[in-house]
């Protein structure tokens, strides 16, 4: 399952929808990411998410199809949600199941990383010391978080 | 006809969401952005430079990718989601 939505989701409901699909299940891992108050030596008090909608989607199956190809997983979800965040909201949820943790782990953390490397979403943070909200830029750490897949 | 959206800061530094270019041949996307250079300063500025990626048709693409009419193309700067 993959979503983009503005609206907020539900870590139990998420988790159940995982749980009922699959008795050869032997590991669930789910990712939440939160909106937190400080970026790049920056007080952040909230954040607009943008995106490209017609790719969005696409984009996450991509990823999606190329975690399944990797890993050996039996349900793969992700939501990412769009617009107006406050802090501490929640941003994005990734969940798998797979019949070992390991795999579940290992495509959980491979699913951000290339989110955070391809999906087109683009964050302008709300800061405390500045009047004008602010464009995030990437920072070094996600860009060389995919090595570890190549 | 090709349809050319910008987003993110992109978006805001050139005031354009988006424009379509009518009389258009196949092009690669190096050759369309020299071509959007030259609408004025700020877009030689920042559609010219390696922080613009490309899109088309919503996949991300090579310099050396062929556009060809009908084709929706996208500029925009390195994603910050998740």
């Amino acid at each position: 399952m993959i979503s983009v939505q503005e609206a907020d989701f539900n870590l139990s409901t998420q988790y159940e929808m995982l749980r009922a699909k699959d008795n050869t299940d032997g590991a669930i891992v789910t990712f939440i990411g939160l909106v937190r108050d400080f970026n790049q030596g920056h007080d952040v008090t909230g954040l607009f998410l943008e995106h490209y909608p017609a790719m969005t989607a696409k984009s996450l199956e991509k990823i999606s199809e190329r975690a399944k190809e990797r890993f050996k997983v039996n349900q793969l979800d992700i939501i990412h949600r769009v617009g107006q965040l406050a802090l501490g909201d929640q941003i994005v949820y990734v969940g798998v199941s797979s019949p070992h943790r390991e795999e579940a782990f290992a495509c959980a953390q491979f699913v951000m990383d290339y989110l955070k490397k391809e999906a087109p979403f683009w964050k302008k943070e709300t800061r405390k010391d500045q009047q004008q909200d602010i464009w995030v830029e990437t920072n070094q750490k996600d860009k060389e978080a995919l090595k570890k897949w190549q | 006809m090709i349809k050319v959206l910008f987003f993110g800061r992109l978006r805001e530094l050139l005031d354009c969401s988006g424009l379509e270019i009518s009389d258009f041949e196949q092009t690669t996307v190096a050759q369309l952005r020299i071509e959007l250079a030259n609408r004025g300063a700020k877009w030689a500025e920042f559609i010219a430079g390696n922080n613009a990626l490309a899109a088309v048709n919503q996949e991300m693409v090579e310099e050396n990718s062929l556009i060809k009419s009908g084709d929706e193309v996208a500029f925009f700067p390195p994603v910050t989601g998740g």
